[in-house]
């Protein structure tokens, strides 16, 4: 039964690591259509160097992906916090609203947000993909931290508050500090989502800003070159540099105190 | 009291962001749909169904159908795939949980636009599976993999799997151990444990997975556009071709809302569900 178990949870990682395999090793490979292994080579990553279109996409995604998170993480944050501490009206719209983001398929919001960009005469392009990248990200920091509000104690700030503290201070004194893993983790999962969409990016984007996924999607009839197969091996090594850097970061500050 | 004040700037934030950029949108799409298509403004009065009509016609009719089918089927064998996975990463101590977690997102980060063109490298007729089984001597010329509908349905499971496995992973967790224990010590087999005890209580996740997986499933148009070819469209494709292509508004729209409304009956059983299980986690507590 044990040896059933592991192989089955073998094969599942097979199956979700091979095609990234496949673009790591194909990123050293010489061949250039990359079904067969032709010799070990650096090409690809000089080519990358000077192919001044795709580096410029890649940067960007990389830009619209780290401020996305950043933004979608502040504000979702204060969204979290506004429907875990405030009363207000309209109070459980906004949590539908944040449920709808979650769970409508992207090719919906997709149009939606296309069509308010038109409406509001926003042009496509950086902010078009910013502010969709940000909507689509914020459910999902607005429930990573809501629960971990949940789960502190509340006289803390109740304590803080008979003590005449105020709201901002409360949130810099006892609020932050304590939901931080949890904000952390709202941006990593944010930087991740960001990196990965595909379906969003390609209705809100413009000529003026193209990141990542559009500009392989037109490659996609013709070809993609041997460069993008480098792109997804910086991508991912980028971001287990970011996530094991945050791991540490966060494992040293908890076990300080 | 200051008027830029903490609390107001939070709750203003919050309504202003998703007034602004999920309701108006969502209702500016219905009113889309039974507008007027316009090749310069896009969509004009007066209000017509002329839009929601053609979804009927046959051509679109059966690009619907199959992109219902397809979902269906991706859901199925995410569904097989991802719950006893599920339940076996939900049962490992805290550590193992905590890596196989990370390692289902870890893909992620390379985009799954250049991951599903991978997938085309190991479909393909010179690709890995063919090059297998010509090699072992299984086949004496390649299969065409690619560009069928095996293809997408591979490609979409790929992508949409781990949207599967971290609801059903927290519905697990949830699970209440001692409930199997005394089922098993009242002389409850494996199969009657299952079917009375772990599925019912976990169908909140089994519906949740489900929604994450079938919905986005019918809009992936480059999982089609790029493992299915020509033949194999799915409902995205058609709703980016009518928005980016044709320009015609309306009728992507009216798409669009289609897939609204079978999304939010899907979400209407999900509440069910909940309820339900809600319910019966109340009469415990009572009776205990």
């Amino acid at each position: 039964m044990k040896v059933f178990k592991w192989s089955f949870i073998a094969a599942i990682f097979a199956y979700l690591y091979l095609p990234i395999g496949i673009l790591v090793i194909n990123s050293f490979n010489a061949s250039k259509y990359g079904y067969e292994w032709k010799g070990f080579t650096l090409e690809w990553y000089a080519k990358l160097w000077e192919n001044e279109a795709l580096t410029q996409a890649f940067l960007n995604s990389l830009l619209i992906a780290s401020l996305a998170a950043t933004a979608a993480t502040i504000i979702g944050t204060l969204m979290a916090l506004a429907l875990h501490r405030y009363r207000f009206p309209l109070k459980a719209t906004a949590s539908s609203l944040l449920f709808i983001v979650m769970m409508s398929p992207d090719i919906v919001l997709a149009i939606t947000f296309l069509i308010i960009f038109i409406a509001l005469g926003i042009q496509l392009g950086f902010w078009s993909l910013l502010i969709a990248h940000i909507t689509f990200c914020l459910p999902f920091v607005v429930i990573t931290v809501y629960a971990q509000l949940k789960g502190f104690d509340k006289y803390l700030l109740e304590a803080a508050q008979d003590l005449g503290a105020s709201e901002s201070r409360i949130f810099r004194l006892i609020i932050l500090p304590l939901v931080f893993p949890a904000i952390v983790a709202g941006w990593l999962l944010s930087f991740t989502l960001s990196l990965d969409d595909v379906i969003i990016s390609s209705f809100v984007t413009g000529s003026s800003f193209e990141i990542l996924p559009i500009r392989v999607f037109s490659m996609v009839k013709v070809g993609v070159s041997p460069e993008v197969n480098v792109l997804a091996t910086l991508l991912l090594a980028i971001s287990l540099l970011l996530v094991t850097f945050s791991t540490l970061l966060l494992r040293k500050k908890y076990t300080h105190d | 009291m200051k008027v830029l004040n903490f609390r107001r700037v939070a709750i203003v934030l919050t309504l202003v962001w998703l007034g602004l950029f999920v309701l108006v949108p969502h209702v500016l799409v219905v009113l889309t749909s039974v507008m007027s298509p316009d090749p310069q403004h896009l969509a004009v009065w007066p209000v017509t169904l002329a839009s929601w009509e053609r979804l009927f016609e046959p051509v679109y009719a059966e690009v619907f159908w199959r992109s219902l089918w397809l979902s269906t089927l991706t859901t199925a064998i995410c569904l097989v795939l991802g719950y006893p996975f599920a339940y076996i990463v939900a049962k490992l101590p805290g550590v193992w949980r905590g890596v196989l977690l990370f390692l289902m997102i870890v893909p992620f980060w390379t985009n799954s636009l250049i991951r599903t063109y991978a997938i085309k490298l190991i479909l393909g007729n010179k690709g890995l599976v063919n090059a297998a089984l010509l090699g072992a001597g299984l086949v004496d010329e390649p299969l065409q993999l690619l560009y069928t509908p095996f293809a997408v349905v591979f490609g979409l499971v790929y992508v949409l799997l781990p949207f599967m496995v971290l609801p059903l992973v927290s519905s697990f967790d949830k699970l209440d151990g001692t409930l199997l224990e005394a089922a098993r010590d009242l002389g409850a087999a494996f199969w009657a444990r299952f079917r009375l005890i772990i599925v019912p209580l976990t169908m909140p996740g089994i519906i949740a997975g489900s929604l994450m997986v079938f919905l986005p499933a019918m809009g992936m148009f480059y999982v089609a556009d790029l493992l299915g070819g020509a033949k194999n469209l799915l409902l995205g494709n058609i709703i980016k071709n009518q928005f980016l292509v044709v320009r015609d508004w309306p009728f992507g729209a009216a798409f669009s809302v289609a897939l609204i409304v079978i999304m939010a009956g899907l979400l209407w059983l999900y509440f069910l569900a909940n309820q339900r299980i809600n319910r019966q986690g109340g009469l415990d507590d009572e009776g205990l």
